[in-house]
């Protein structure tokens, strides 16, 4: 999982580019085809790629603990799930209606929560830390789901999506493009951040928790200092992909606080390759791919979860560096 | 005063008696769940996320072999022995190659797994609830209710798979053997325990003991394909407040953990109750984070 040292490869001009520029020609050349992407590409695939960027955003925060602390959460439904409630709550009391304040609220809901579960779960380790963050996210399911009052029970809520505004600047209609435009921004922001995150001094604090935490414990880091902020960060972008399948879709809906959610991100990781950050959106990608093409040849009612499932057991016995990591691999050789 | 009162009288000793029953009753249907749970984890690693599944694989062929036969006791034991059968070949097919890795890998296989089980049983039974008349038609008098002798059949009937699993693992020849490969697979292996069969046995074992309280449930609660969902959640919960690993500890937590959720469904709905189990989770794993009775290993 540690980066090799990639040897520098050689131009047909025998100028040599280093990985560094690799990355960055690379990182360009993805970001300009998916700005792109909302021109040419017909309404129901523009909606598919935004939803495979925001289920993309919630695989890599999970990957955070997943492939750099070894920490497999199952309880990332309930910060995704607390960041739509959040700007539900945001997007239904304010008026007229704030983008800013949508997010604003997710994040805040998804901190929360995510303080709540670090707190209780990271004093437990490996197979113990992944059941109780489950348990603890259904703890939030089963407040969501009674709770109609508040969070409309079963139902959830419904909102319209506010305007696009940047104060002074923007104040425009929200349009699927100008949302696609958005997320975009966001989902490449957010993994700039998590990798600058991953290769700083904390970051290494984490992998070296993951590779020995004894080990790691005794050199003197406070482990479960470093494993709450852990938790609490995946949980914010967590949260943040939460808000923006909200705003995207204009609903909440207790169904995405339970747990089942974050199994799909799970998923996703371990499709795409856990601890490549990029490759849980690879992995989002793949499996939204796979399912829309299931349901188009086989029908609606086909059961697509059945060899998806089958494929991700498959992945998990005979490829579990995923996806990218084979492909790396496989590039390197 | 007055609210103390009010609350004492809102709960009158009949309801709490009731509740007391209603309690154990359930608690011994998940202290079945929860034993397999615990053995599979307790001697593979394995966190067995599609423990629920085979709760509610065996729940289905009851249904079917109950529809063909007519005859409950038969739905059992086939039910049981086919599961057993299946859990078998899915430790040979999804688990095997992972004996000796991280056992967070055991955790995503069996979640793919009962991903694929539970839309199977949707694809092939439907969303709609099945149920399985109760063997038992007969009641008694309990103050003002009519109370099914079936509960208090099913609660036995728990208490004695139970009873005969642990003199099994106690005292036959595969129980030590069980318990020889849990405490030191290598050395097991070189006095010439097939370990690898332990283990597939084992699987089985915990899949017979989730598919005979999958059978035993489904005349109460009725078959549906989330099913599971609901009682493997609980069972988790019993599985770390009641240590993990531990099958004593498991069979106390679980009926602790029921009888805490029958008497707050006194005052709450039952949906809510669950709540006060997460609180007993979370009170656990404040003061006690490795569960009430674990064995120090």
């Amino acid at each position: 999982m540690t980066p090799l040292p990639q040897p520098h490869r050689k131009t047909p001009g025998n100028v040599a580019i280093g990985p560094a520029a690799a990355f960055w020609i690379g990182f360009g050349v993805i970001l300009a085809l998916l700005v792109v992407a909302p021109l040419v590409l017909p309404p129901f695939w523009r909606r598919f790629l935004t939803e495979i960027l925001i289920w993309g955003l919630l695989a890599m925060s999970s990957d955070l603990l997943i492939g750099y602390t070894g920490m497999v959460s199952f309880g990332h439904s309930a910060f995704f799930g607390l960041g739509m409630y959040g700007a539900a709550a945001a997007l239904l009391t304010s008026d007229p209606p704030n983008l800013w304040l949508a997010i604003l609220y997710g994040l805040a809901g998804a901190a929360g929560a995510a303080l709540f579960v670090a707190y209780f779960s990271t004093r437990l380790r490996d197979i113990y830390f992944a059941i109780t963050t489950l348990i603890f996210s259904q703890i939030f399911y089963v407040i969501i789901f009674t709770w109609t009052a508040m969070t409309g029970g079963e139902n959830g809520l419904i909102f319209t999506r506010p305007r696009f505004t940047i104060p002074f600047l923007v104040d425009m209609r929200f349009t699927p493009a100008v949302m696609h435009w958005f997320v975009v921004a966001l989902v490449a922001g957010s993994y700039l951040l998590l990798r600058r995150i991953t290769r700083s001094p904390f970051g290494m604090v984490l992998q070296s928790i993951r590779e020995n935490e004894a080990r790691t414990r005794a050199i003197g880091y406070p482990v479960e200092r470093y494993k709450i902020v852990a938790v609490m960060l995946s949980g914010l972008f967590a949260g943040l992909a939460g808000v923006l399948y909200a705003v995207q879709n204009e609903f909440a809906a207790p169904d995405f606080v339970f747990f089942i959610t974050s199994g799909d991100a799970v998923i996703f990781n371990v499709m795409g390759g856990i601890g490549t950050l990029a490759g849980p959106i690879v992995g989002a990608g793949v499996f939204q791919l796979l399912r829309e093409l299931l349901s188009r040849v086989f029908g609606d009612q086909f059961p697509y979860l059945i060899p998806l499932g089958m494929v991700f057991i498959v992945m998990v016995i005979f490829v579990p560096q995923g996806l990218l990591g084979f492909a790396r691999r496989w590039l390197n050789r | 005063m007055d609210l103390i009162l009010g609350f004492v009288q809102s709960a009158p000793v009949e309801l709490i008696i009731v509740q007391t029953i209603n309690g154990i009753v359930t608690g011994m249907i998940l202290a079945l769940v929860a034993s397999g749970l615990t053995l599979i984890f307790g001697i593979m690693d394995v966190v067995n996320f599609a423990h629920g599944e085979l709760f509610m694989l065996g729940a289905y062929c009851g249904v079917v072999v109950f529809a063909l036969t007519g005859n409950f006791w038969l739905a059992l034991l086939t039910a049981a022995f086919l599961v057993a059968l299946f859990g078998a070949a899915l430790q040979i097919v999804t688990l095997r190659p992972l004996v000796g890795r991280d056992p967070l890998t055991t955790i995503l296989a069996t979640f793919g797994t009962s991903l694929i089980l539970q839309n199977y049983a949707l694809w092939q039974f439907g969303p709609v609830s099945r149920k399985i008349g109760e063997p038992i038609t007969s009641q008694f008098t309990l103050f003002y209710l009519q109370y099914p002798w079936y509960r208090i059949a099913v609660a036995l009937l728990s208490a004695a798979i139970i009873g005969a699993f642990y003199l099994f693992l106690k005292h036959s020849k595969f129980g030590i053997w069980i318990r020889a490969t849990t405490q030191d697979r290598l050395m097991a292996q070189a006095m010439g325990i097939p370990v690898p069969w332990v283990l597939t046995g084992v699987f089985a074992f915990g899949a017979a003991l989730a598919a005979a309280s999958g059978v035993l449930f489904a005349p109460l609660g009725g078959v549906y394909h989330t099913m599971g969902l609901d009682w493997v959640l609980k069972a988790f919960i019993v599985v770390v407040v009641g240590g993990m690993g531990s099958l004593g500890g498991s069979i106390v937590a679980a009926i602790f953990i029921s009888l805490l959720e029958a008497y707050a469904s006194i005052w709450v709905s039952p949906a809510q109750a669950v709540i006060v189990s997460f609180v007993a989770l979370i009170l656990t794993l404040l003061f006690r984070p490795t569960g009430l009775f674990a064995t120090p290993k």
